[in-house]
């Protein structure tokens, strides 16, 4: 049996050599992906994923992983099983072609002038 | 105001002594997200006790780490449905869902209390209280109809818990009081909403409330009479505590 500091853990009685068998795959609950809102009206974004059982419980688990702290007013929960996505194997369909950067904001130098500007502003 | 401090105390008490025996199962819940949220509730009802032990010690009772740590078993006042060993997962989430739908009910009549600082903490912790509610019942409905064996086992936890969780609604002296004043409705009123709140709850997880002519409530809790738990937990509870009684944290 384990000997613990935390009295609980010693009165759990467990055995050193824990007799339950590995885990199988079925034997863990689905995932599910959340996605946290913290005002209304703004974008739910990404947090991460929970296990669980069936989408109440996923909500459940959802509010104490991802909004026990901080603001928060909505959460959704979409099973993982449930999300259409692209392939790794096709990931260069997002390379850009180098000659393309006039479609990135990036490819605009326009800090001088506005620096240029506000210096002209700050003059006055 | 006797009436207030004994109906304070017995809260107060049952909400210290099941958030602590809830988070017994801190680091050894079913699994990760559960452990988190258990014991996140267990410890939001410490801190639903420590509100009211607060309004206490403003009414000249000790301060709440006093009123926590350092009184015998005796002086305790929860029901022993609280005090009872956590079992395995069925009875816990029994015990969970019986009790917290008495704790929401009751804190909803005090919402409209005459006494106003209890009034207060009820609007407060609202919210708080509707999330443990709808974890229960989310675990109630869930386990009792996976499959066969986990319906029997919440059917048997449910028949377990049923006299001690009638026992939460144990009268005190001061029931007519408490009314006239306009501070709490009473155990009784309390009762009838609790039973008009889990009886379709509990026939929608498929689940059987005990037949009424084997209801025979488990009292003793509110004077001060216990069963052998309760003295082991109040002691490891304030272990530390009295190790150095005026330490600041």
């Amino acid at each position: 049996m384990i000997q613990s500091l935390d009295p609980r853990v010693t009165r759990a009685q467990i055995e050193l050599n824990n007799p339950i068998d590995p885990l199988t795959e079925l034997d863990q609950w689905e995932t599910y992906e959340v996605f946290h809102q913290k005002k209304r009206g703004d974008q739910h974004i990404h947090v991460g994923i929970v296990h669980a059982a069936n989408p109440e419980m996923a909500l459940l688990f959802a509010k104490e992983q991802y909004a026990r702290r901080g603001v928060s007013v909505n959460i959704w929960v979409v099973k993982t099983a449930q999300v259409y996505s692209s392939d790794y194997a096709d990931s260069d369909i997002f390379e850009t072609v180098p000659e393309k950067v006039y479609r990135e904001a990036g490819g605009y130098k326009v800090m001088e002038k506005i620096n240029k500007y506000k210096k002209a502003q700050a003059v006055k | 105001m006797e009436s207030a401090k004994e109906l304070f105390f017995k809260m107060a008490d049952d909400l210290l002594i099941f958030g602590h025996r809830n988070s017994e199962w801190t680091g050894l819940g079913p699994i990760l997200e559960e452990d988190i949220a258990f014991s996140s509730m267990a410890q939001d009802k410490i801190g639903h006790a420590q509100a009211i032990y607060q309004i206490l010690h403003e009414m000249g009772e000790a301060d709440s780490d006093a009123l926590a740590f350092n009184r015998p078993s005796s002086a305790f006042r929860n029901c022993q449905f609280v005090e009872l060993p956590n079992g395995e997962y069925d009875f816990s989430m029994v015990r969970h869902f019986l009790f917290d739908h008495a704790d929401q009910q009751r804190f909803e009549m005090l919402a409209t209390s005459a006494f106003e600082p209890i009034a207060k903490v009820a609007r407060k912790i609202k919210g708080e209280i509707k999330y443990h509610v709808f974890h229960a019942d989310t675990w109630l409905v869930k386990l009792s109809q996976a499959n066969e064996e986990s319906k029997a086992r919440m059917q048997s936890a449910l028949n377990e818990a049923w006299n001690y969780a009638l026992g939460i609604f144990e009268e005190g002296d001061f029931e007519s009081d408490l009314r006239s004043k306009g501070i709490f409705e009473g155990e009784a009123a309390l009762k009838a909403r609790w039973m008009d709140k889990i009886s379709p709850i509990i026939e929608k997880a498929g689940l059987r409330i005990p037949d009424e002519s084997t209801w025979n409530p488990v009292l003793g809790g509110r004077k001060g009479y216990h069963s052998d738990h309760l003295d082991p937990l109040v002691l490891e509870m304030g272990e530390v505590f009295r190790l150095d009684p005026g330490a600041e944290w």
